[in-house]
C-alpha cells in the first residue's frame, strides 16, 4: 500500500476520531441509543449465516448420513423447522424468552411483534434496530429443534416432528432461553438474574437442550428397525461434508454474532470459534487413527462440529488457546461417547446428537466455568466499577459450580420438557411411524418422492 | 457352441475386453455384480461404528462361442485377468443347446 493510499484512508478515518473524541465526556447517551450500521450489516449477516447452519447445512449434514430412502424427509425435518419455528418465533416466541416477565419466561408484550421495530431494545443490544435482534435470535430458535431430529432419524412421522419441536419449544427452549438471555432471567448474570451462568451463544440454551432432548427422544422411541444387527452405513458422505463446512462458516454468525455488535469481542469469539473447530476435527481425526487404524473424513467433520458446539459456551469469555484446549477435549470425548460408550449401551442415537451436542455442551459448560475471562469479556462489572473475575483463569473456581447448576437446571427441563412434548405428541397424533413405512423409507411414505430418482 | 462365463476383478474389465477384441470376438455382455468366493470383505468405520462388507463388486463377462474358439476364448480371458492374487474370480462354461438371431432368424454358429 502506497503512503498517499495512507494518507487518504487516515484522513477517512478522522471524522470518526473526531466524533469518537467529542462524543466521550458528554453524559451517557443512553437515553437516545444511536444505530451504528456496522453492527447492524454484521447482525443481518450473522442472522442469514446462522439461518444457514440449518438450511442448508445442518439439512445436508444429517441427510448424507442417513439411509438413501430417508434423505428427503431427514432433509425436511430441518428445513420444516425454518418455516414453523419462524412463525412461532414472530407469534409469541420472541416474546416469550426476550420480554421483561418473571425469572422463568418472559410476558406477551412483544407478541405478533407489537413494539418491536426500528427502535433499539438498549437492554439487549443498543446499537442495532430491535428488529435485527429479534431475527437474529430466531435462527436460534430454529437450528435448536432441528438438532434433535438428528436422535430419531428414520423413524418418527412428520406430522409427529412437527408437533413435538413445537411443544418442546414452549416447554424447554423459551423458558431456558429466557433464564439464560432474557432480562431478569433466572441464571443471566447480566441482566439481573440469580445463579450467573456465562452462555455466550448457546452452549446451555441450544445445545445441552437439544442433545439431552435426543437423548430422551432416541430411548424413548426405541431403536430402528434391524439396528444393530444390519449395517446402515451413510448413504452419501459427501453430502454431510458439504453441510459440515456449512456449519464451520455458519458458526461465525453464530458464536460471534453474539457479541450483538461488530465489535472486538465478536473477533475475539470468531477466533475461539475457529480454533476450537480445527482442535475438535485433529482430536478426533488422531482418535480413529489410533482406534481404526484409519482418520475418516466423517470423523474429521464430526470432530470439527463437536470442537464448534463445545466452544459455543464459552466462544465470548475465552482466550484463544483455550479455545484450543476446549475443540481438543470436545473432540477426545465426544469420539469416546459416539463410538464407545453409545456402542456398549446400544441406544440408537442415529446422528449423534447427544454425543455431539449434548455431550459437548454439558463439557462446554464446565470448561466455561474453567476459562472464561475479564481479559476477554469485561462486560461484567463489580461494585467499584472494575471488570468482575469470571472463571478459575480470573480466580474464580466458584464459577465452575454455577456452570455445573445452570447445565442441570438446562438438563432437567431437558429431560421433563421432553417427556411431556412425546407423551402429548404420541397421544395425539403417534410419534413413530409404521414398521412397513420405515422399510419403504420416509420420503415415499411421508412425502410421497423420492430423493433419487435414477431412471427419469 | 459353449457360454462362457467369468466372473473378473472390476479394474481388470478393460484389459479383458482389449484382449477379447484382438482375439476377433466382439459380441459379449457385460453385467456389474456383487458377490464373494474365498476373498474376505473389508471392513469400514462409521464413527467408530464397524461395517463388515463381504459382498463385492464384481464384472461378470458372458460370451457365446462357437467349438473351435472355446480354449483361445478362455485362455484370452484368464491371462488378461489375472492378478496372481485372491479375489481374481473364476470361468464357468456351459454347452449351448442353439443360438436365434432375432434380426434374420439366423441359428447355430451362423447367429454368433
Amino acid at each position: 500500500m502506497s503512503l498517499r493510499t495512507l494518507a487518504v484512508l487516515a484522513y477517512l478515518c478522522l471524522p470518526a476520531c473526531a466524533f469518537a473524541q467529542t462524543d466521550s465526556p458528554l453524559p451517557s447517551p443512553a437515553a437516545v441509543p444511536a444505530i451504528s450500521a456496522g453492527d447492524n450489516a454484521w447482525m443481518l449477516i450473522s442472522a442469514a449465516l446462522v439461518l444457514m447452519m440449518t438450511g442448508p447445512g445442518l439439512a445436508l449434514f444429517y441427510c448424507g448420513l442417513v439411509r438413501r430412502r430417508n434423505v428427503l424427509g431427514t432433509m425436511m425435518q430441518s428445513f420444516a423447522m425454518m418455516a414453523v419455528v419462524t412463525l412461532v418465533w414472530a407469534i409469541c416466541g420472541y416474546s416469550l424468552v426476550f420480554a421483561e416477565g418473571n425469572a422463568f419466561l418472559g410476558d406477551l408484550r412483544f407478541a405478533f411483534l407489537h413494539g418491536v421495530g426500528a427502535a433499539p431494545n438498549a437492554n439487549y443490544a443498543p446499537t442495532i434496530p430491535h428488529l435485527t435482534f429479534m431475527i437474529y435470535q430466531m435462527m436460534f430458535a430454529i437450528i435448536t429443534p432441528a438438532l434433535i431430529t438428528g436422535a430419531f432419524a428414520e423413524r418418527v412421522k412428520f406430522s409427529s416432528t412437527l408437533l413435538f419441536s413445537l411443544i418442546w419449544l414452549f416447554l424447554v427452549y423459551f423458558p431456558i432461553a429466557h433464564m439464560v438471555w432474557g432480562i431478569g432471567g433466572y441464571l443471566n448474570p447480566f441482566l439481573g438474574g440469580k445463579i450467573p451462568v456465562f452462555d455466550f451463544a448457546g452452549g446451555t440454551v441450544v445445545h445441552i437442550t437439544s442433545g439431552f432432548s435426543a437423548l430422551v427422544t432416541a430411548i424413548w422411541v426405541g431403536r430402528r428397525v434391524g439396528y444393530p444387527q444390519e449395517p446402515m452405513p451413510p448413504h452419501n458422505l459427501v453430502l454431510s461434508f458439504i453441510g459440515a463446512c456449512l456449519l464451520w462458516v455458519g458458526w461465525f454468525g453464530f458464536n460471534a454474532g453474539s457479541a450483538l455488535a461488530a465489535s472486538s469481542l465478536a473477533s475475539s469469539a470468531f477466533v475461539a470459534t475457529h480454533l476450537a473447530s480445527a482442535a475438535g476435527a485433529v482430536a478426533w481425526m488422531i482418535a480413529e487413527r489410533i482406534r481404526n487404524g484409519k482418520p475418516g473424513a466423517l470423523g474429521a467433520i464430526s470432530g470439527a462440529v463437536a470442537g464448534l458446539a463445545t466452544v459455543t459456551q464459552g466462544a465470548g469469555f475465552v482466550q484463544p488457546f483455550s479455545a484450543v484446549i476446549i475443540g481438543f477435549i470436545a473432540g477426545f470425548v465426544c469420539y469416546t461417547m459416539v463410538a464407545v460408550v453409545k456402542a456398549k449401551l446400544k441406544y440408537d442415537d442415529t446422528l449423534d446428537a447427544f454425543g455431539v451436542h449434548g455431550v459437548g455442551g454439558f463439557i462446554g459448560c464446565l470448561l466455561t466455568g474453567v476459562f472464561a475471562t475479564r481479559a476477554v469479556n469485561d462486560t461484567l462489572k463489580l461494585a467499584n466499577g472494575q471488570a468482575a473475575p469470571l472463571g478459575a483463569v480470573d480466580g474464580n473456581p466458584g464459577q465452575i459450580l454455577n456452570q455445573l447448576i445452570g447445565a442441570i437446571i438446562g438438563i432437567v427441563f431437558a429431560v421433563v420438557g421432553t417427556l411431556i412434548a412425546l407423551k402429548v405428541t404420541s397421544l395425539a397424533l403417534g410419534f413413530r411411524m409404521s414398521a412397513r413405512d420405515e422399510d419403504q423409507g420416509m420420503d415415499l411414505s411421508l412425502h410421497g418422492e423420492e430423493g433419487y430418482n435414477f431412471d427419469s | 457352441m459353449y457360454k462362457i462365463e467369468a466372473i473378473i476383478q472390476p479394474h481388470k474389465l478393460d484389459d479383458v475386453r482389449n484382449a477379447l477384441k484382438a482375439l476377433g470376438i466382439d459380441g459379449l455382455t457385460v453385467t456389474e455384480v456383487r458377490g464373494h468366493g474365498r476373498q474376505k470383505g473389508h471392513t469400514e468405520f462409521y464413527r467408530g461404528q464397524e461395517y463388515k462388507v463381504d459382498l463385492l463388486p464384481k464384472r461378470k463377462i458372458e460370451m457365446v462361442v462357437t467349438n473351435d474358439r472355446k480354449d483361445e476364448v478362455i485362455e484370452t480371458i484368464v491371462k488378461a485377468a489375472q492378478t496372481g492374487k485372491i479375489g481374481d474370480g473364476k470361468v464357468f462354461v456351459y454347452d449351448v443347446g442353439d443360438a436365434i438371431r432375432i434380426r434374420n432368424e439366423d441359428r447355430g454358429d451362423a447367429a454368433l
